[in-house]
């Protein structure tokens, strides 16, 4: 029998001291414990202790806390040199502790991420300037490969170009239209409840047709394409990464660009400005849908301010904006997508990151075309 | 007899950022060899074949195939080396918008002057040299696994390359198509006299098919041996290679 003092019992774990041995004895069953305690309780009880003794009462049945609780202690004592045994402790438990201590290989770097604020201020400066220098980098591929193919020197395939074509043009066609409808009938709503208060509601096809050809129908088209084919061009070429596929490309000595980013970027230049004028078309629909049948306004005067509101200039503007629209989601698109990781998650994040980029990149390209346009007098 | 070493790597250092994979390493692949490269998990088999096939610059040292520095070869030189290779990735890596035959098309519309005719049965026989008589038309999704792999190496073989490398080729394969993946590769070192680099670690396919190989080592980061991989076996220089090569046993 064990004299003891000190005796702290944490059933089924019991802790004792004597002179400079610690015992842990373990008793019944322990499964799903938790040992935070008992390590504390150990740990707060070793400073004069040389031995820990593991002393099985009866232990009826463990799984991987009890486990753990070992595997800690030892720790623990193997940091402090303090020696201990686990000779009582069930055979195949002594087995585990064996195995988990048989490989003690550390890991060659560090696998923390963590940086502190100014390592992290430092380390987003640099990844700026190299990021800045990919993207000229890739704008310039990109512009030698246009060039390449006006002298029919390309490798981009036909086929992929009309599949591409197909893809963001007649397939994106009933989408585009709906929502353009659907944008045109909340203009005019809008605009109605407004025009109503002064009796000037018939100005709702002034505003509609204005609003939907200088910017809101290209705005739309470039939401829904970025959204639809801009996130599948990352998702297409980010899993071409995974399936080494890129590789291949590249050891073949294929230009990635002509092959991959080429029959998209000419599919959506060409696209984008057709859809532009579809979804223009659409939202003055939607915007006489509501004049007409709920504002009863005359269907021929409706048309009749909508087509005087409308000017080539306005048209024009937008369908510039939905070219240059064609161009950012294209490049955004295609640059996740190349530069996407190795993995299914990279695929994930390089598809968000596409819509993102591009829509923030068509704000910021519709201010410095608004301020142009202001300045031109346009 | 001293073979004419097609591959001449020297004072190879191999990493990523600051990490080092593999130092100084120092081999040559002779003409007609099977050449095996070898190691466990995570000691850069992989990264080697990368720096072979010029997709990662290396830290140090240079890579000389056919008598140039892959390290220092001008784009025109490189795209030159890379005509005269073939590579078989882990996966296929087959274009998956492409029939089978579209995939081996590519390279040859890209690099030879071959009418489209003739192009179209190159591609088919091509197939047929890897057991794919008849599926030109299947595209990637279609066929399984190892038809991937087989018509992957039809692709690799589209030029008549001189030297054809292979990503893990028995990975993912049942023991009955890998030891048929692993004769195809015998039967096309022996009647093309292609020399094959292989990276592998499953131990059927390395002595079947091997008769040179380096072993790299994840702990030392160096290549601990280099001969065939019968003879290493045999004679052990070390015990680690001891142990890769009977699957751990301890001497």
């Amino acid at each position: 029998m064990i004299k003891t003092n000190n005796i702290i019992t944490d059933t089924p774990i019991q802790i004792s001291t004597e002179k400079e041995t610690l015992f842990v004895s373990v008793t019944g069953s322990i499964v799903h414990f938790d040992n935070k305690n008992t390590i504390q309780k150990i740990q707060s009880n070793i400073s004069h202790i040389k031995n820990i003794i593991f002393i099985n009462n009866n232990l009826q049945k463990w799984d991987s806390s009890l486990l753990l609780l070992v595997f800690e202690t030892i720790c623990l004592a193997k940091d402090k040199k303090i020696s201990y045994s686990i000779d009582s402790m069930p055979k195949n438990l002594q087995e585990l502790i064996t195995l988990a201590f048989a490989v003690n290989r550390k890991p060659n770097h560090k696998t923390s991420d963590q940086k502190d604020f100014l390592e992290e201020v430092g380390f987003k400066t640099l990844n700026i300037t190299t990021k800045i220098k990919t993207v000229c980098k890739y704008i310039g591929e990109i512009l030698s490969s246009i060039g390449r193919w006006l002298s029919a020197n390309s490798v981009m395939r036909g086929t992929d170009f009309l599949s591409a074509l197909d893809d963001c043009g007649p397939k994106a066609i009933g989408i585009v239209s709906l929502i353009s409808f659907l944008v045109g009938l909340i203009l005019a709503f809008v605009g109605a409840v407004q025009l109503q208060m002064f009796g000037a509601q018939i100005y709702v096809a002034s505003l509609v047709t204005i609003g939907m050809c200088r910017i809101m129908g290209a705005i739309m088209v470039g939401i829904i394409i970025a959204g639809r084919t801009g996130s599948a061009y990352a998702a297409t070429i980010g899993t071409m990464q995974v399936n080494e596929e890129l590789d291949a490309l590249q050891t073949m000595g294929l230009s990635r660009i002509d092959f991959l980013v080429l029959p998209r970027l000419l599919s959506l230049l060409i696209a984008m400005p057709i859809l532009t004028m579809l979804a223009d078309f659409m939202g003055m629909l939607g915007g006489a849908f509501v004049g007409v049948f709920m504002m009863d306004l005359p269907y021929q005067e409706y048309w009749k301010y909508a087509i005087d509101a409308f000017s080539l200039k306005n048209f024009l503007v937008g369908i510039f904006h939905g070219f240059c629209f064609g161009f950012i989601i294209a490049l955004c698109g295609c640059y996740c997508g190349l530069t996407c990781g190795r993995n299914a998650d990279s695929v994930g994040v390089a598809t968000t990151r596409s819509v993102v980029n591009a829509i923030v990149w068509m704000i910021v390209v519709t201010g410095i075309i608004t301020v142009i346009c202001q300045e031109l007098g346009i | 007899m001293t073979k004419e070493a097609i591959i001449q790597v020297n004072d190879l250092t191999i990493g990523y950022g600051d990490y080092v994979l593999l130092h100084d390493a120092n081999f040559q692949v002779n003409k007609g060899d099977v050449f095996i490269i070898m190691g466990g998990s995570g000691c850069g088999k992989s990264s080697m074949l990368r720096v072979l096939t010029g997709l990662l610059p290396p830290k140090k040292g240079n890579v000389i195939i056919n008598g140039t520095d892959i390290t220092q070869a001008s784009p025109a030189e490189l795209q030159k080396i890379r005509e005269q290779s073939g590579i078989l990735y882990q996966s296929g890596a087959l274009f998956s918008s492409m029939t089978l035959a579209e995939n081996i098309m590519l390279p040859l519309q890209q690099y030879s002057d071959y009418s489209p005719s003739t192009i179209k049965e190159l591609a088919h026989l091509k197939l047929a040299l890897v057991g794919l008589n008849g599926f030109d038309d299947f595209y990637p999704s279609e066929i399984s696994g190892g038809m991937k792999k087989r018509a992957g190496l039809a692709r690799a073989l589209a030029l008549d390359p001189d030297i054809v490398y292979f990503d893990e080729p028995s990975a993912g394969l049942d023991p009955i198509s890998s030891r048929n993946l692993d004769d195809l590769i015998i039967e096309l070192n022996r009647s093309l006299g292609t020399t094959i680099v292989v990276v592998t670690h499953e131990l059927a396919s390395l002595f079947a098919i091997g008769t040179n190989s380096i072993f790299l080592d994840a702990n030392t980061k160096t290549i601990l041996a280099q001969g065939n991989p019968k003879e290493l076996l045999k004679n052990p220089p070390n015990k680690e290679v001891y142990q890769f090569l009977t699957r751990g046993e301890t001497k």
